[in-house]
This record gives structure tokens, C-alpha cells and sequence, in this order.
């Protein structure tokens, strides 16, 4: 029974202390900073009183499995399991506990008075509680924001939160978790020789057999076959050693002569046909307008011995065909593990089981066969990639124009350079005023450009080009504009008034332009103003923005100087806009 | 063209230099008491050729910008052996006689002085560059110098935004340096845009020495060299329709021409604008 408001859920469940103990049944209560379970049997010394604090992280089985757990780890390491009569309550108990992990990490995280969840009159599911909380917690700027209106009361949760919605779906299926890839190591299967007596031990774990049967078709197919018909598994698994052991003693007519004799061992033992169709039909499948053309460089077959310093032994040992079969090429094996670990994890099932985990390979495969005999649409896509790679230029029609994505540029880039640029162009055009006349006629400025000329042509090059002490003073002038322009604005040239002022000025200027982007957003779009809702909303805002005019006359007060006139600049447009909303405000119709 | 260059001789700082000099007469008529033609190209000549004797392999091709057309006038490669810039005197005269040949006779009357074909000579300068970048892959570093002192033409405003922009795309800077008496809005914006160096020198009669100093270093030195930088950029438009320096304005939201006033249709693109809410149906009601 679950409680409306899911403050409190409690269950039935089984707490094992790891997965194969059978576990105490009792009942589990969850609340939101705590959870605490009672055995059935009172004399049973398993209770447990946790707060959620603790927890760290909470792990489940898939449904569907044979067990629904639910896993809750702490940081020490140390962890809870509990086991569920069906996967629905373990939901029910995986989603509460997913929210108070996230509302006891926030809680701790930021400042007290923040750990009340603010009011909000909408039903909110835990999981978009939780997305809301990481996206503040990640970024400082919207929690400042956040704080400041809908802790402050001028906005509600509801208005704060619909504009970013696209925000939220982003945050939430960004990050997948991170899985971990196969071994690369190809030698996992390596005996253990016994120096002393004659017996060779072969190590294999669950991660290794995963990898066995993906790299061997035919011996998942085997296991599948034999075990549990022909013989158990734990012969199947020393059946297999064996032959990797024949194997590796590299004596091929050993191999042949056992294999005469054990037929199941002989499927070890030979090539893999599975293994070849595959390859078979994946070289179908290479684009033929690959080219590789070869050239000197690539042959590696005609290398003569004194190149690298190896001796090559030419000495194949040429094999009666019957033994060819048993002979295992290193070069295949190492291009089939290859494929396997770059392909990565194909099957989510846990490796306890070695049949499902078989079955589950066997299915993946059989997928993928029939999705490639089916699949139509690829061959028409190769076919028009073809088509495509090998047209005649000459032959083809124009092609569509092609489109550039738009870039748009960030505004705070041109901010302060304009403002500095209305003034400039001010005092230009007074002092340009004085406009060029030119009152000669066409025909004379032609003229006298034409004599400039021949005047060149007959006299020459002036010697010296320029007088020493006018180059002397040119030289001065750029070097004093160059380390002037240098230190006003900086050496890089996006480098803004902004990077000159303290940190902390910097901050709080920031803050004003986005709080004040923010309120007029929502000021104008509680316009026109026909409900009492909208007028209190809009009062509040206007309260807002009028608090922030002061606060602004001070940051230009309080800065140096030389800075004030160009930090004056930039807060212009930041107290127009509080002066105008007062204005609209009171105008209202 | 010149043959292929092993690339073991094109450094980092071989640079093909497209000079743009304006040859407005009216410009230069009315600023003759501070500064002649002549020595101006006395200065710039010998600027030119030191640009030759940086490099073997630099280039030098000069435009010259009139009041009615554009035409190259120097081209360091063409011939067997590089010329020295001497060599655009008389050529410099045949354009100056071209030009004149092609403006209206009735225009002798003095009117302020016009601007000059900024846009064209920008144009030719890129053409002439593209050739060079198809030549083949191995080929000198472009820029542009514009050596400029009439006014903006503001009718001219599309046709230089469209050469800036098409010299950003292709990584070609402008530099610009500015011998008029005002600065030049369009000749900062081509500078900021393209990635150039905008100068407007205080002393006429050191013009060498800036050139030397500013407009010679190569773009490779330039990643570590300080050079001038302007203080702000004007970025203000003019109107498609008047060619009007305008602030504020109407901008089509299909294609981003600028207008002045209000338009019911877009004079680029043709998309119609939406109708003002108020008058237009008991107008034409009325003229019934």
C-alpha cells in the first residue's frame, strides 16, 4: 500500500544479505529521508533503520529476471539488498528511492534554507523532480536565478520552468551510463601448468565464456547442442580445454589422431564453418568502388632477409590434406577477436547462467542474418552509392544548392566595441564636417594627376624615400598607439571591458543583464493585462527590476576610474530597460 | 603564369600582395597642399619594391581605383624576369587617360568630391586571387591592401559587403590604410571581418615608413608581431533603398535587406510583407 501523496511506501520484501542467500522475509517501509526494515520473525537480528543520506547509489534487476532486487550501495561499500514478491513493487520502491537519493544529495549539497522543496501546486513525478535538481545543481547560473525569483517569490515554479523545457529533455537523455568493454585479452584461456605434476588447469569465469562463445560460433553451437544432453557442462568446458591444449602444443597430427577418435572433441578441433560463412558474407558486402591500390610498400610477402634482420623460414611444412583441417591460423583468430571486442557488448543478460548466455548470443546473430537477407532498403542505398561514386561528371545535371548553417554570433561579442563606436562616430562627423571640396573641374584633376605622374617618371624616386626624424616620429607614434590600444583593451582582441573589471563586479554584472533579460521576458508576456493574476505578477516584476536600478548606479559607482566611463556604457541599456518597464507599467491602459 | 615552385623554396612568408591605389582625381586635387599624387606614389613605389626584395618569390600585382573604372596595372610575374614597380608609370597614365575618356562630359562642375570604385578594384583583386588559388597546390599567401582617401560611396555598400565577405570565406585579409581625412566605415568593416589591419596614418609624409612597418609583415609573422588595432568598428548599414547610412531600419526576415522605410514588398527577394493592421482595406475602400 502506497501512500497518495507517496511520502511513505511500504512493502513486502525479503532482505538478503547478497544475491543467493535466501533472505529474511519482512516488510519494508520507505520514507522520504529514511528507510527502515522489520523481519517477520521478531527474534531475527535483522533490522534496519538507514537514512537515505547514506545511500549512494541504487542498483535492480531487469524485469522480467528471476529475481525482481533491488540494491541500495553506500559509500563505505557496504549494501542492502532486498528481493520483492513482483517487479511492479520493486518499481514502485526503485522510483521513491531514486527521488529521496536525489532530494538527501541536494539537501546536503546546498544551502538549508533551500531544502524545502519549494511549493508547487502541479503534480510533479519524481523523475521530473529529479531532472530539475540535477540541471540546477549543474548549472550555477540558473540556480542563482532560481533562487532569486522563484525562492523570492516573484515567479512561480511553473513559469520558471516552462520556458526551458527543451533544457530538461536535453539534460535527461544525455548521458547514457557508462559501459565497460570486453577483454582484450586474447591469451585469457592459458593453462596453468603445473611444473611438478602432469596436470594442466584451465581457469574460466563467466566473462571469459561470454567472450568464447562470441568469438567461436561453433562452439556455442555445441554447448548448445550437447549440454544438457550429451554430457554436463563441466565435461563440455574440459572437453574444450583439451583441445585448446592440443592447440597450443601446435602438434597438428596429435590433434587429428584425437579427434579421430572423439567426435565431440573434433568440433574443437576444426575449422569453424559458421566462422566462415560469416566472413564469406561480410566480404560480399565491402563497397566495390573501394580503392585500394597497392604498391611497393605493400608487399610484405617478398621481403628479402636482410631488410628487417628476421631470417624468414620458408619451410612450410606441407601437410597431408587430411590434417589441413586441424590447422589453426593465428592471423584468422586474431582478425575474429578483433571484431568481437570492437563490436563490444551485443547482449544485456547476466553472465551467471552459461545457457541463456548462449541463447542469447545464438538469438543476436539469427537478428542480424535476418535482418540483413531482408534488408531491401540497404541494397537500393548501395546500389545509389555506387551509382553515385562512379558517374561521369561531365554527364550530370547541376546538382540543388548546397546550404550553409546559419551562424549566428553571440551578442556579447559586439557590446561593448559598438558602444565605444557610437561615440566615435559622433566625433567624427563633427570633425569631418569640414567636407573635401574639390573645385576644379573634371578635366584639370585629370590633368594635374597625369603631370603627378610624369613628374615621377622623369625625376625619379626622391632620395632619401622619408627624412629620418619624420620616420623617427611615425615609429614613436605606432609604438605608443600599439602598447596604449594594448593596455586599454587588452592583447587579445575578444578580450571585452568585461575581463578588466574584479571577478566578483563581473559576476554581479552578469547576473543583472540575465535576472533583467528574465524579468522582461515574463513582463511582456503577462501583456495585455486583463486578469488580477497577471496585474500582481506584473507589480512583482516591476518591484524586481525597480530593486535592481539601484544596485547597478552602485556597481558603477564603486569601479576605478578610468574604467567608469566604458563600464557607464555598458550598464546604459541595463538602467533604460528598468526605467522603461516602470514607464509601461504605469502607462498601462 | 609563373612555373610550379618546389616546395622546398615556398616558405611560411612568401606573400602574393594585391594593392589597391586610389586614383580619384577629385581626391586628389582637393587634398593637394597636405600631400601630391606624386609623392604619394614615391613612397608607395618604393614600399613596392622592398616588398619585392623580401622574397624571391613574392608577388605584386597592383590595381588602380578610378571614378569610372578599375584596371590592373602592374603585375610583378608577368614577364621573364620580375620587374621593378617603376615599370606601372606609364600604364598608371593610360588608365588615368581611360578614365577619363569615360566620364560624362557635363560634369565640370565642381561638386564635392565622389567616391571611387572600391567595390570593382575589390573584385578584380579577389578574381585575380582565385586564379592563384587554382594554379595548384602550391602557391604564395594572398592579401589585400587597399591605400584609399575617398569617401564612401554608400551605393557601393552591397557590392563591398558581398567582396568582404567572399575574401572572408577564402581567408584573403584586407588591410586598409586610410590617407583620406575621414575614416572609412567600409573599409573598417572589411578589416575587422577578413581578419586585416585598419590604419589611419597621422603623418602623411612618413607613408613609407607605416607601409614598411605595418603593411609589409607577412600573414606567417603575424601570429607574433603586435600591430595597430582600431578602437571600435562602425558597423552601421545603409538602406537598399536609398543608400542611406542608416541605425535603425526594416529588415526583410527572408533575405536581411535593409530598408529605411516601411515596404510592402522586399525589392531583393520580392516576398511580401505583412499588411499594417489599420489603414489599408477602408483606404481603398474610400477611393471607391
Amino acid at each position: 500500500m502506497a501512500d497518495k501523496q507517496q511520502q511513505v511506501v511500504v512493502k513486502r520484501a525479503r532482505h538478503k544479505s547478497s544475491v543467493k542467500d535466501p533472505g529474511t522475509p519482512g516488510v519494508l517501509k520507505l520514507t522520504k529521508d529514511r528507510f527502515t526494515f522489520m523481519p517477520n520473525d521478531p527474534s531475527s537480528p535483522v533490522k534496519h533503520n538507514v537514512e537515505f543520506r547514506t545511500i549512494k547509489g541504487h542498483k535492480f534487476t531487469k524485469d522480467g529476471t528471476k529475481q525482481a532486487l533491488l540494491n541500495l550501495t553506500q559509500d563505505q561499500g557496504g549494501n542492502y539488498i532486498f528481493e520483492f514478491e513482483n517487479f511492479p513493487d520493486r518499481n514502485v520502491c526503485k522510483d521513491f528511492v531514486a527521488s529521496a537519493i536525489a532530494l538527501s544529495g541536494e539537501a546536503g549539497r546546498t544551502v538549508p534554507e533551500k531544502s524545502a522543496v519549494p511549493i508547487q501546486d502541479e503534480q510533479l513525478s519524481a523523475a521530473e523532480m529529479e531532472r530539475r535538481i540535477k540541471l540546477l545543481q549543474e548549472d550555477s547560473d540558473l540556480q542563482k536565478l532560481h533562487k532569486q525569483f522563484v525562492i523570492g517569490g516573484i515567479l512561480s515554479e511553473a513559469e520558471f520552468w516552462a520556458t526551458r523545457k527543451k533544457l530538461l529533455e536535453q539534460n535527461y537523455s544525455r548521458r547514457p551510463k557508462q559501459r565497460v568493454a570486453l577483454k582484450n585479452d586474447m591469451w585469457s584461456t592459458k593453462p596453468l601448468a603445473d611444473g611438478q605434476s602432469n596436470r594442466v588447469t584451465f581457469n574460466l569465469t563467466p566473462e571469459i565464456i561470454l567472450q568464447i562463445f562470441a568469438e567461436k560460433p561453433a562452439v556455442r553451437q555445441a554447448y548448445l547442442n550437447f549440454v544438457p544432453n550429451k554430457m554436463t557442462e563441466k565435461e563440455f568446458w574440459t572437453k574444450y580445454s583439451r583441445a585448446e591444449y592440443l592447440h597450443s602444443t601446435k602438434n597438428v597430427i596429435a590433434a587429428a589422431a584425437e579427434a579421430a577418435e572423439d567426435e565431440e572433441l573434433a568440433v574443437f578441433l576444426k575449422q569453424d564453418d559458421m566462422l566462415v560463412n560469416e566472413a564469406r558474407k561480410k566480404i560480399r558486402q565491402v563497397d566495390p568502388t573501394l580503392d585500394m591500390e597497392a604498391d611497393e610498400g605493400d608487399d610484405y610477402m617478398h621481403l628479402p632477409i636482410q631488410d628487417h634482420g628476421l631470417p624468414r623460414n620458408d619451410n612450410k611444412d606441407v601437410l597431408d590434406s587430411q590434417y589441413e583441417p586441424y590447422r589453426r591460423s593465428f592471423s584468422q583468430h586474431l582478425n575474429q577477436h578483433a571484431a568481437v571486442v570492437l563490436q563490444g557488448r551485443v547482449i544485456d543478460v547476466e553472465l551467471g547462467d552459461t545457457r541463456s548466455v548462449a541463447e542469447a548470443l545464438a538469438r543476436t546473430k539469427h537478428a542480424e542474418l535476418a535482418k540483413d537477407a531482408s534488408d531491401v532498403y540497404l541494397d537500393k542505398e548501395r546500389l545509389e552509392r555506387i551509382s553515385r561514386m562512379t558517374e561521369i561528371e561531365d554527364l550530370q545535371a547541376p546538382r540543388d544548392p548546397a546550404v550553409a548553417p546559419l551562424s549566428i554570433k553571440d551578442p556579447r561579442d559586439y557590446f561593448d566595441s559598438q558602444q565605444a563606436n557610437a561615440f566615435s562616430t559622433l566625433g567624427d562627423t563633427v570633425s569631418g564636417a569640414k567636407q573635401l571640396k574639390c573645385s576644379v573641374s573634371t578635366r584639370e584633376a585629370y590633368c594635374s594627376l597625369k603631370e603627378c605622374i610624369s613628374e615621377i617618371k622623369f625625376q625619379g624616386l626622391t632620395e632619401p624615400t622619408i627624412n629620418s626624424e619624420v620616420a623617427f616620429k611615425v615609429l614613436n607614434g605606432l609604438a605608443q598607439n600599439i602598447s596604449s590600444n594594448k593596455y586599454h583593451l587588452g592583447r587579445n582582441p575578444n578580450e571585452s571591458v568585461l575581463d578588466s573589471l574584479p571577478k566578483i563586479t563581473r559576476e554581479e554584472l552578469l547576473l543583472h543583464w540575465s535576472s533583467i533579460q528574465e524579468l522582461l521576458k515574463h513582463f511582456w508576456s503577462s501583456y495585455p493585462i486583463t486578469t488580477k493574476y497577471l496585474l500582481t505578477k506584473a507589480t512583482k516584476l516591476k518591484d524586481a527590476m525597480s530593486q535592481i536600478y539601484p544596485k547597478l548606479q552602485e556597481i558603477k559607482e564603486s569601479v576605478q576610474s578610468d574604467l567608469r566611463h566604458q563600464v557607464s556604457l555598458l550598464v546604459q541599456p541595463m538602467l533604460q530597460s528598468c526605467v522603461f518597464m516602470d514607464q509601461a507599467f504605469c502607462c498601462r491602459p | 603564369m609563373s612555373p610550379p615552385v618546389p616546395s622546398k623554396i615556398l616558405t611560411d612568408d612568401v606573400s602574393l600582395l594585391m594593392v589597391l591605389i586610389d586614383s580619384n582625381p577629385h581626391f586628389w586635387s582637393s587634398i593637394k597642399p597636405h600631400f601630391s599624387f606624386s609623392k604619394f606614389l614615391s613612397h608607395v613605389l618604393a614600399f613596392l619594391n622592398s616588398i619585392l626584395l623580401l622574397n624571391q618569390l613574392n608577388q605584386v600585382v597592383v590595381i588602380a581605383t578610378g571614378i569610372n573604372s578599375c584596371g590592373y596595372v602592374f603585375d610583378s610575374s608577368s614577364g621573364s624576369v620580375s620587374q621593378r614597380a617603376e615599370s606601372l608609370l606609364p600604364k598608371l597614365e593610360e588608365f588615368a587617360e581611360n578614365d577619363e575618356s569615360l566620364s560624362e562630359r557635363d560634369d565640370d562642375s565642381g561638386n564635392g568630391v565622389g567616391s571611387s570604385l572600391l567595390s570593382g578594384s575589390l573584385s578584380m583583386a579577389l578574381c585575380y586571387i582565385q586564379r592563384v588559388f587554382r594554379s595548384g597546390p602550391l602557391h604564395p599567401q594572398p592579401r589585400i591592401i587597399c591605400l584609399h582617401g575617398s569617401p564612401d560611396g554608400p551605393g557601393q555598400y552591397v557590392a563591398i559587403m558581398n567582396s568582404i565577405f567572399s575574401a572572408q570565406r577564402s581567408m584573403v585579409p584586407i588591410d586598409s590604410c586610410v590617407i583620406g581625412i575621414q575614416h572609412s566605415a567600409f573599409l573598417q568593416q572589411a578589416s575587422y571581418i577578413t581578419g586585416g589591419v585598419y590604419l589611419k596614418p597621422q603623418q602623411l609624409d612618413g607613408l613609407f615608413q607605416y607601409l614598411a612597418t605595418v603593411f609589409a609583415t607577412d600573414l606567417h609573422s603575424r601570429n607574433f608581431l603586435q600591430l595597430p588595432k582600431p578602437v571600435g568598428v562602425d558597423f552601421r548599414a545603409s538602406c537598399f533603398c536609398h543608400k542611406n547610412t542608416i541605425d535603425m531600419g526594416f529588415i526583410c526576415s527572408v533575405c536581411l535587406s535593409i530598408f529605411c522605410k516601411h515596404q510592402k514588398k522586399c525589392s531583393t527577394c520580392g516576398s511580401i510583407f505583412g499588411q499594417a493592421q489599420t489603414r489599408d482595406p477602408s483606404a481603398s475602400q474610400q477611393r471607391k
